[in-house]
């Protein structure tokens, strides 16, 4: 038989990355976080034989593809290192055997429980006790298929640093037996939701506020944080009101992205940008997410983000923006979430509504402030 | 015009210790798919990769032995049939070859004979 005709491929944009994600969500469960370099090494592997297979011929199916193939390296993986490793608590058992270990890890990476894996392993990742940056780039790396080089890229950081971060919470990792349940998600009393939400909300900002605004890698985090956020949403059993009020905040922000930047890359004030620009499909997008995230009685300081963000998505210019409801979203978020960046927001609120003389008073009291000493936002503002 | 073969070894999709990310790999995959296409828009390209293992069978008693002699970065990993004038044509058409962006990868490029051939 003659070999086939070479047909011409063409990926989906981000196939590997995502993959890349769901792959080490789905092995990360089945082999326990502590494991997750594992993880990695298959699914690394799987993507370099993909690499190898597919300039011949692209399959129908390549996320099918892909995880056929993770899954008979796991199997080799097994067989190979059982004696001396430790995998998942919860499959401890069907692994030690050849026999169920093929038929656990396909139920573990079937399509219906992906969402659930990498919701997962990003409750896993986001662990209390390490800090948010920690956090990111332990996402980034693992759900995201970022490498530490793009990884220092992204926050023009070393490679080094960024290793070390890396290595702090996989040791912290090596500790735990299983994945987090996905229930964790939604027990008011955890804290395993606000680590993960902060460390999302983090992932956006560092995309949205980044220091080189007009870098496509800036783009990518915002998506990514976007697309982690949705798939908790699929992914939860049970109302996630904060979850929905950080969609709509990140649906906000993302639509005005094409007004922010000019032609050169600088930042266009609120007042010169041009509105027609903003995403109407996106601002509709988070006004649905605000109003589920209305559900339950908490308050988070999302849901005050999001509705400030709001504000200004629906005002049609600076003039007919609604100031006094933005107030009162600002000095309620400075009462759960007391900070001089809000004061400052606050008192250039006050300012917009015509009180110059509070304002002023309010942004002197602020000048000593460290941390304000650091954002180009407060120059501006006295400005 | 004559067909000529090139047989792949090594390469980024070999390297056991390799550190590209997934979106590496993908751009590098986007690469090949391009001198693919390239030499398809002027003549004609057959080929198939190989799976890593197999077996070698030797001499007269038919030892089988599992996988090949090769050391991974000199494994043959694929091969492509491809129409070219000359061997000189056929060798430019292999340097475009993505493999290339890693040290190790090699393109061996042989003439396919005929019975026209001497």
């Amino acid at each position: 038989m003659p070999p086939p005709e070479i047909a011409s491929g063409e990926l989906v944009a981000n196939l590997f990355r995502h993959e890349a994600g769901r792959l080490v969500a789905g092995l990360g469960r089945l082999f326990g976080p502590g494991n997750v370099d594992l993880a990695e090494d298959v699914v690394q592997d799987t993507l370099a034989a993909a690499l190898e297979a597919w300039r011949y011929q692209v399959p129908d199916n390549p996320s099918a593809w892909l995880t056929r193939a993770a899954r008979n390296r796991a199997i080799d993986v097994l067989r190979r290192r059982s004696t001396h490793r430790r995998f998942a608590e919860e499959y401890a058992v069907d692994l030690s055997s050849g026999w169920t270990a093929s038929f656990t890890i396909s139920e573990a990476q079937a399509e219906r429980t992906a969402d659930e894996n990498q919701l997962r392993m990003m409750l896993t990742l986001c662990h209390p006790e390490l800090n948010g940056d920690t956090h990111v780039a332990l996402v980034l790396k693992y759900l995201c298929g970022f490498s530490a080089k793009e990884l220092a890229d992204a926050f023009l950081s070393t490679e080094e640093t960024t290793n070390k971060r890396l290595a702090r919470g996989k040791a912290k990792l090596r500790g735990l037996g299983s994945l987090v349940p996905v229930d964790e998600l939604t027990d008011a009393t955890g804290s395993a939701q606000a680590s993960l939400l902060r460390a999302l909300y983090l992932l956006f900002n560092e995309g949205y506020h980044g220091n080189n605004p007009s870098s496509p890698i800036r783009i990518t985090l915002c998506e990514e944080a976007m697309r982690m956020v949705a798939m908790l949403i699929r992914a939860a059993r049970g109302p996630v009101p904060a979850a929905h009020a950080l969609a709509a905040l990140m649906h906000f922000h993302f639509a005005r992205i094409n007004g922010r930047l000019d032609a050169e890359g600088v930042y266009v004030s609120l007042e010169d940008q041009d509105r027609s620009l903003w995403d109407a499909g996106l601002i509709a997008a988070g006004i649905k997410h605000l109003n589920q995230s209305a559900e339950g009685e908490a308050l988070s300081a999302y849901h005050l983000e999001a509705g400030i963000a709001c504000q200004h998505c629906l005002g049609s210019s600076v003039a007919a923006t609604d100031w006094g409801q933005i107030l009162s979203l600002y000095e309620l978020l400075s009462q759960i979430q007391p900070s001089p960046l809000i004061a400052l927001n606050v008192a250039m609120v006050r300012a917009m509504l015509g009180e110059s003389e509070t304002a002023l008073s309010a942004v002197a009291a602020l000048a000593d402030e460290p941390a304000l000493q650091r954002s180009p936002f407060f120059w501006a503002a006295r400005a | 015009m004559a067909k000529y073969m090139m047989i792949f070894r090594g390469g980024m999709g070999a390297r056991q210790d390799s550190t590209a990310s997934p979106d590496q790999m993908q751009a590098h995959m986007q690469k090949w798919f391009a001198w693919i296409g390239g030499m398809r828009a002027q003549t004609e390209v057959t080929g198939d990769p190989l799976q890593n293992g197999g077996a070698t069978i030797k001499g007269p008693g038919k030892t089988v032995t599992d996988g090949s002699y090769a050391e991974l970065k000199d494994l043959v990993s694929g091969f492509l049939i491809v129409g070219a004038d000359s061997q000189d044509a056929a060798n430019e058409m292999a340097k475009g070859c993505p493999i290339f962006e890693d040290d190790s990868g090699s393109v061996e490029v042989r003439r396919v004979m005929d019975m026209g051939d001497h």
